[in-house]
């Protein structure tokens, strides 16, 4: 009788358990991605590492950041399943690369690039208290000019 | 609604697939574009011939006018939500407005080229 009972409880039980622990795995991952973009003033969620992008997506993305010599913190997702989705969850978003900029997503690599080219990720930028490389590079022109 | 012949156009037309069309019929009806493009660039990418996984789509719209970039794209990503999760995993978006478009140089660079961190 109780093995009967057992077993006709056991699959709610487990599937239970089972949602539970996803639940809560979802969760953590949240606030590790919520802590990761606060603590840090541009972060970039990327495949691979600045040094060896293994995606031409991000790979642009690192580029537009040398250029503009951005301190960031770089995670990649490719060494983190739970991150690669969790990310896109956090963001809803659903590509790899993302930029967040003081604690907020601010886009992909169309995004990024666009912003680059029309200025806007300098003036960005100077909001968080970073100075563009590409701003310094400016002002020292005209000042050889002057 | 007019759609100009472009060589990203047709190419993506050779390889038509069941998600080329989809997306492209979703993206239309949608926002009533007044130019689209969607260009199957997994040509580019290590997955096997024929495949539709990574996208371009160039999205010409009255619905984007107003709309920040950001919003501008998540309303794309927001339409394609289905193809996103069911195999699509790459999608640039160039979202513009008719005005923003004729005034453009009506140009769509290639995406930057795959550095094997899909299938290896």
């Amino acid at each position: 009788m109780n093995s009967i009972i057992r077993r006709s409880f056991y699959p709610i039980y487990n599937n239970t358990y089972k949602l539970t622990c996803r639940l809560l795995a979802d969760a953590k991952i949240n606030e590790k991605i919520d802590k990761i973009v606060k603590d840090n003033k541009v972060v970039v969620f990327m495949k691979g590492v600045p040094d060896a992008p293994r995606c031409g997506f991000s790979n642009a993305v690192v580029q537009i950041m040398r250029m503009h010599a951005v301190p960031y913190e770089s995670h990649d997702v490719l060494a983190d399943e739970n991150l690669r989705q969790g990310i896109k969850d956090y963001s809803n978003w659903p590509t790899i690369p993302q930029v967040f900029i003081n604690g907020e997503f601010v886009g992909g690599c169309d995004i990024m690039l666009q912003m680059h080219q029309s200025g806007e990720l300098v003036e960005e930028l100077k909001k968080v208290g970073i100075k563009s490389a590409l701003l310094t590079a400016d002002e020292a022109k005209k000042e050889e000019n002057k | 609604m007019h759609h100009t012949l472009r060589l990203g156009y047709s190419r993506s037309m050779s390889t038509t697939g069941i998600i080329t069309n989809a997306i492209r019929t979703k993206l239309q009806s949608a926002l009533q574009t007044k130019h689209l493009e969607v260009i199957n660039e997994s040509h580019m990418h290590n997955v096997p011939k024929n495949a539709e996984t990574h996208f371009k789509v160039v999205v010409v719209s009255d619905k984007f006018d107003g709309l920040a970039l950001i919003k501008r794209h998540r309303l794309v990503n927001d339409i394609l939500k289905d193809e996103l999760q069911n195999g699509v995993h790459a999608l640039s978006i160039v979202a513009k407005t008719p005005e923003q478009w004729d005034s453009s140089d009506k140009v769509v660079e290639s995406s930057p080229n795959c550095r094997g961190g899909f299938g290896k």
